[in-house]
């Protein structure tokens, strides 16, 4: 049997982006022993990719904003998916929680009177996203580990879990590898935060990294927590598509936020051609119009650039199926254009996007300053994820919490650009209050002897094949085959295809081979992440066979249209009695009357 | 499609060699982005350390040619491909395994550095007041991505080893952060001539020559620290009339 290092918290935080570092931050201050694993070195994590901003109704450039705002424009953009309970508590907290960050040595960009400064965001009504140029995430995640690191955290850096253990209904703790030596860590823990992000590896295009491989959704499903809404995948509407080894990195939404122009290869600004009813109110008629509002002119609306991503990707893939796209099959994306109306633009450019500036001119030869970007979607975030309660984050199963990217409910359909930044904070601070208190009140329960071997001898089966065929291979074709049949546009007989070549890779992945040692070696965890990627997969292609409509991130080409039936209810993913994955509908949460009233209000 | 040749650094905890692998490159592509490339139908098991392959979080730092860099921000067509193209880890850290390196001690040296600690809100509502041109120039520092290859290429961390003594320009650049930052009220010039080891930098530079963020390491951050350690230690005038507890 494999030899195992035991460690006991009294809460475990799986993931160290910037919601599992709020989780652990919060559960310390508690006075709980907290263990906090992350895959990567601390800091690297995916929310230092995150740029333009983190939203938050403080009302500093815009005096009319508000949590109501915020709240109103979430379920809007979230097509009334979302879990009501979490936009409010979301809307109404996340001013607190960017001004902590303040306290806690965030250096925001400021407004001329010294407050923190807001820009334009798609989908939000005002000016809300707290920013520092294009690199607010990194911003955060590093004010969040400088903060965190003082403590008395303990942060297992460059671990990943394998498997969760439950026991007496509860879970347990967490069988995880370090990837420096391969050695196995048994953490036993009385409460369990999962914030592991997203699932964007499950497609070949995507702004995630290799990290994002659904672990935190898949740990959680196999423990019998329930996972919903995965049907709903943001393709983010700006990646780069050229060169071909840069196809996929985020290009951030701040470029339309601070004047950025879509257009096809014929030079016309496509998005003008199709606005969504819901949003025609709050939409410029006229460029002019548009340009007046990125001013900051309170009497203009918002340019049709700024609708939510889900239809402004689904614009773009328009566009390019007509013939009307750029040589290397997206569209443009032009920044430079305000020179026409600025003076010193290329100096405001660079300042306002200075790390778009740079890895345009860096890994494509571009200046964004004089030259348009060209631009396509990208995989970028799950709505969908781990099921949870709207207050504490736990899940269905006790004890196992779940924040950030990784839980479901707050962005319904679509998330708006900026509530992810905010949703980590808010929710992350949630689940670690949480989760202090459920092992305060709680004592530990022990993980089976008998599992945890059994976890460790599934873990290292992949060395007894020597000669089994590449993980990295299978990890190609899942992709392939995501990315091609359960994409940005989807159809029944595809979605059915996929199902059966899931069946198909699941076998592959059960014969992978891997060479060499246990240290540091890739191969193996590829092998191992498979498994994760593989659930994520099934869940996302069962949600979106039986949303039979066409709703936020879910674009079915044979149902394009939105459907009553499915205005009500999420789809929920859990383990059946045999084991294998069930699909059930439950209602959307019911909003108490002055919610509704609310919505109504700000419609 | 062209072919090249990297030479990749193999082996575990030290010991090792340079292993050739050829391999085919399209237009565009970063030196990572070969490394995958191997590391997918040649050789399963190569280590590599990466994560955004954007810049944005400092993880694929390595020796390309012998210069530090991040493997996915230095295009091949910088690289003259007519000559192998050699890959190795960092090397100022101890060695793990192929191209990754122990880079844990610069996640002891922070927890060591003294937390941010704002002086009291400005406003009733617990908020602070800021002006952007105050704030430019920590942003500067805060740009870092944490990569190390400033602490790879100094010669008191490469050649001298002196890692109990000197924090190094990355925790330089942090303290100056701190340090320069309009609301954190503590004075860190002591610690910054004591623990931090700011004497032993002799200004050459070369941490500042490889920053991937461009950050002005030695000028804007390591002189003017140098210069507020001396106004405080050796200003006759302050002896002389204890004061300096003050910041400048």
């Amino acid at each position: 049997m494999a030899e195992v290092q035991t460690y006991d918290h009294d809460v475990l935080v799986i993931g160290a982006g910037g919601a599992g570092l709020r989780a652990a931050i919060e559960a310390a201050a508690r006075g709980r022993s907290v263990g906090l694993v992350c895959k990567s070195l601390l800091g690297k994590a995916h929310t230092v990719m995150a740029e333009g901003g983190v939203a938050a109704a403080l009302g500093n450039v815009d005096d009319r904003d508000n949590w109501k705002v915020h709240f109103t424009d979430t379920l809007r953009g979230g097509q009334y998916l979302n879990n009501w309970r979490m936009a409010e508590l979301h809307a109404k907290e996340s001013p607190d929680r960017v001004r902590e960050l303040e306290a806690w040595g965030a250096l925001f960009d400021r407004t001329d009177d010294g407050r923190i400064l807001q820009r334009n965001f798609g989908g939000h009504r005002y000016p809300r996203l707290a920013h520092v140029g294009d690199r607010t995430g990194l911003e955060m995640i590093r004010t969040l580990q400088d903060h965190g690191v003082h403590q008395g955290i303990d942060v297992h850096m460059e671990v990943t879990v394998a498997t969760l253990f439950v026991s007496q209904g509860r879970v347990a703790g967490a069988l995880a590898y370090d990837r420096e030596r391969g050695r196995f860590r048994l953490f036993r823990a009385k409460a369990v935060v999962i914030a592991t992000g997203g699932i964007g590896r499950a497609y070949r295009i995507t702004s995630n990294s290799w990290e994002y491989t659904g672990d935190g959704q898949s740990l959680a499903f196999h423990a019998g927590a329930a996972l919903m809404d995965m049907e709903f995948v943001q393709f983010h509407p700006t990646g780069m598509i050229w060169p071909p080894s840069v196809r996929g990195i985020l290009v951030t939404e701040a470029v339309r936020g601070e004047g950025g122009v879509l257009k096809n290869k014929d030079g016309r600004r496509f998005m003008f051609d199709d606005i969504p009813e819901n949003y025609r109110a709050q939409t410029a008629d006229t460029p002019e119009e548009g340009w007046r509002y990125v001013l900051g002119d309170k009497n203009a609306r918002r340019p049709p650039e700024l609708l939510t991503r889900d239809h402004v990707a689904r614009c773009i893939m328009r566009e390019v199926r007509a013939g009307r796209g750029s040589p290397h099959g997206g569209v443009f994306l032009d920044i430079a254009w305000i020179k026409e109306k600025i003076p010193k633009a290329a100096e405001h450019i660079k300042k306002k996007l200075p790390s778009m500036y740079h890895q345009f001119k860096q890994l494509a030869d571009i200046d964004i300053t004089t030259t348009p970007m060209e631009i396509g979607p990208t995989t970028h975030y799950v709505m969908g994820g781990v099921r949870v309660d709207g207050d504490t984050q736990m899940s269905t199963l006790p004890g196992l919490f779940a924040a950030g990217e990784a839980a479901a409910g707050l962005h319904g359909a679509n998330r708006l650009g900026g509530n992810s930044l905010s949703d980590l904070l808010v929710f992350g601070k949630r689940a670690g209050e949480a989760a202090a208190a459920f092992a305060s009140a709680n004592s530990a329960v022990a993980p089976d002897q008998g599992e945890v071997n059994e976890a460790t001898r599934e873990a290292l089966s992949p060395f007894d094949r020597p000669t089994g065929e590449s993980p990295y291979a299978v990890q190609h074709d899942l992709q392939d085959m995501m990315q091609d049949l359960v994409g940005i546009v989807r159809t029944e007989s595809e979605m059915q295809r996929a199902a059966q070549e899931l069946a198909k890779l699941r076998e592959r992945a059960a014969r992978v081979g891997v060479t060499g040692n246990r240290e540091y070696n890739p191969g193996w965890h590829t092998a191992l992440d498979l498994r994760h990627l593989l659930t994520v997969s099934e869940a996302i292609v069962a949600s979106a066979l039986a949303r039979k409509e066409s709703r936020g991130g879910h674009f079915r080409d044979d149902y394009p249209e939105k459907k009553s039936d499915f205005g009500g209810i999420n789809f929920v993913a859990e383990k059946g009695p045999s084991g294998s994955m069930v699909l059930r509908p439950v209602p959307v949460p019911v909003m108490p009357e002055e919610m509704k009233k609310l919505v109504e209000e700000y419609k | 499609m062209a072919q090249a040749r990297f030479e990749i650094w193999r082996g575990e905890h030290g010991a090792g060699q340079f292993v050739p692998y050829d391999t085919e490159v399209s237009d565009g592509m970063v030196v990572l982005d070969a490394v995958h490339d191997i590391q997918a139908r040649q050789a399963g098991d190569l280590a590599v350390r990466w994560n955004c392959k954007a810049g944005k979080c400092g993880s694929c730092s390595a020796e390309i040619n012998g210069k530090p860099r991040l493997m996915c921000m230095t295009r091949l067509s910088e690289l003259d491909l007519n000559q192998p193209v050699t890959v190795e880890p960092m090397r100022a850290f101890p060695h793990h395994r192929d191209l990754v390196c122990d880079v844990s001690w610069n996640f002891r040296v922070k927890p060591k550095i003294r937390k941010f600690t704002p002086r009291k809100p400005d406003a009733p509502d617990g908020t602070w007041r800021m002006q952007q041109e105050d704030v430019d120039r920590v942003q500067e520092f805060r740009k870092c991505i944490e990569c190390f290859l400033c602490q790879d290429v100094c010669h008191v961390l490469r050649d001298h080893h002196l890692h109990e003594e000197f924090i190094g320009p990355r925790f330089l650049v942090h303290v100056a952060a701190l340090e320069m930052h309009p609301l954190d009220s503590l004075d860190r010039r002591d610690e910054l001539r004591t623990a931090h080891g700011i004497g032993y930098c002799n200004i050459t530079k070369c941490c500042t020559t490889v920053c991937p963020e461009s950050i002005k390491i030695t000028d804007n951050a390591i002189i003017p620290l140098k210069e507020r350690v001396v106004d405080r230690a050796f200003d006759p005038l302050v002896k002389l009339l204890g004061l300096g507890k003050k910041k400048s």
